[in-house]
């Protein structure tokens, strides 16, 4: 359930398992799906042998998307007023992420809203972030 | 970068929220959504990225007769071995720490043509809303820079950051999403193994 106005404070956090063993696969669906098709993402060969790294890896985008899930959960869809998101490190095939959103500021509105404002930080598995953001949603 | 037209559609939405996992019936369920707060199919946050789809001359997408970089017969699709510059760049830039997810940035700073895009990096991302965005608006986006500004790099050589600013308005003419990308490119390639 969409988080009410009056129950939200500074300082309240929620966190939530974003995924689980990250896929090759669920790498390539979203490259189809946004149509960012670079190799570095979907093409291991490249990935490895031409770019030199380990294998292919997610697209920050996807870390980014995946991470929206736990603040449209936690904030209702539809809410957001933005949504901000700096890569910090790679996320590779066979990661879980984590995530964690916490309440900085809450501003009541004239019009009887509530702006709150957030901190987002994602890890993997290895307790390392990986995406660190902010987003203000607005609550009727 | 231009789009001149971007449909918003049920069946797309359905596919991007699938790839970021996240099912919530309001990006697939029309009847579900249409009993929600919002009353219909919205999009996920962040997909307003797929609107690449809809830029004909997108570089991170292969297209019929042209030369693509990614591996076919050979590792690198391009001529030269070095497989343009996305490669030898972004592990560059990655392994010296700066922020980035190894993205060559397809439409950071105006990175364009060839295979990598210009070997930018997608270092930030950041997205204003001014409504939610539903299945059925057709948008149009035209961008333009921003800010850039340069810092050095951990392990030598100049970063420079670029902000890229698109700006999403749907079929009325209002403004629907603020999308600004955050490219970085190392200017002086540092030397460094390959991580």
């Amino acid at each position: 359930m969409a988080l009410a106005a009056e129950d939200v404070k500074v300082g309240e956090s929620h966190e939530a398992l974003l995924v689980e063993n990250l896929t090759r696969t669920q790498i390539v669906q979203y490259a189809g799906a946004s149509g960012d098709y670079n190799p570095l993402h979907t093409d291991e060969v490249y990935a490895t042998q031409v770019a030199g790294f380990p294998s292919v890896f997610a697209h920050g985008m996807l870390t980014m998307g995946i991470t929206g899930r736990l603040l449209t959960d936690w904030l209702g869809d539809g809410r957001l007023t933005s949504y901000s998101a700096r890569f910090v490190a790679q996320v590779w095939p066979g990661d879980t992420l984590t995530g964690r959103a916490t309440i900085e500021a809450v501003h009541p509105e004239d019009d009887g809203s509530t702006v709150v404002d957030l901190a987002i930080e994602t890890r993997n598995q290895r307790d390392e972030l990986v995406l660190t953001g902010t987003a203000s949603a607005r609550l009727p | 970068m231009a789009i001149e037209r971007f449909p918003v559609e049920e069946g797309h939405i359905l596919l991007f929220a699938r790839a970021i996992g996240d099912l919530n019936p309001v990006y697939t369920d029309r009847e579900a959504a249409a009993g929600s707060e919002v009353g219909g199919i919205i999009a996920p946050p962040t997909f307003v990225m797929a609107g690449a789809q809809f830029d004909p001359e997108y570089p991170l997408r292969p297209k019929p007769g042209k030369q693509w970089f990614g591996s076919g017969a050979t590792p690198s699709g391009m001529s030269s071995p070095a497989g343009g510059s996305a490669g030898s760049s972004s592990e560059n830039a990655s392994s010296d720490g700066s922020s980035s997810d190894g993205s060559s940035g397809g439409s950071a700073g105006g990175a364009r043509g060839g295979g990598g895009g210009g070997g930018g990096l997608h270092a930030e991302q950041r997205f204003e809303y001014h409504r939610p965005l539903r299945a059925g608006d057709v948008l149009r986006a035209s961008s333009q820079p921003g800010r850039s500004w340069e810092k050095q790099g951990r392990r030598g050589g100049t970063l420079v950051f670029a902000e890229y600013v698109t700006e999403y308005h749907d079929q009325d003419g209002e403004l629907v999403v603020t999308a600004t990308m955050v490219g970085v490119r190392t200017e002086k390639v540092p030397t460094q193994e390959a991580q």
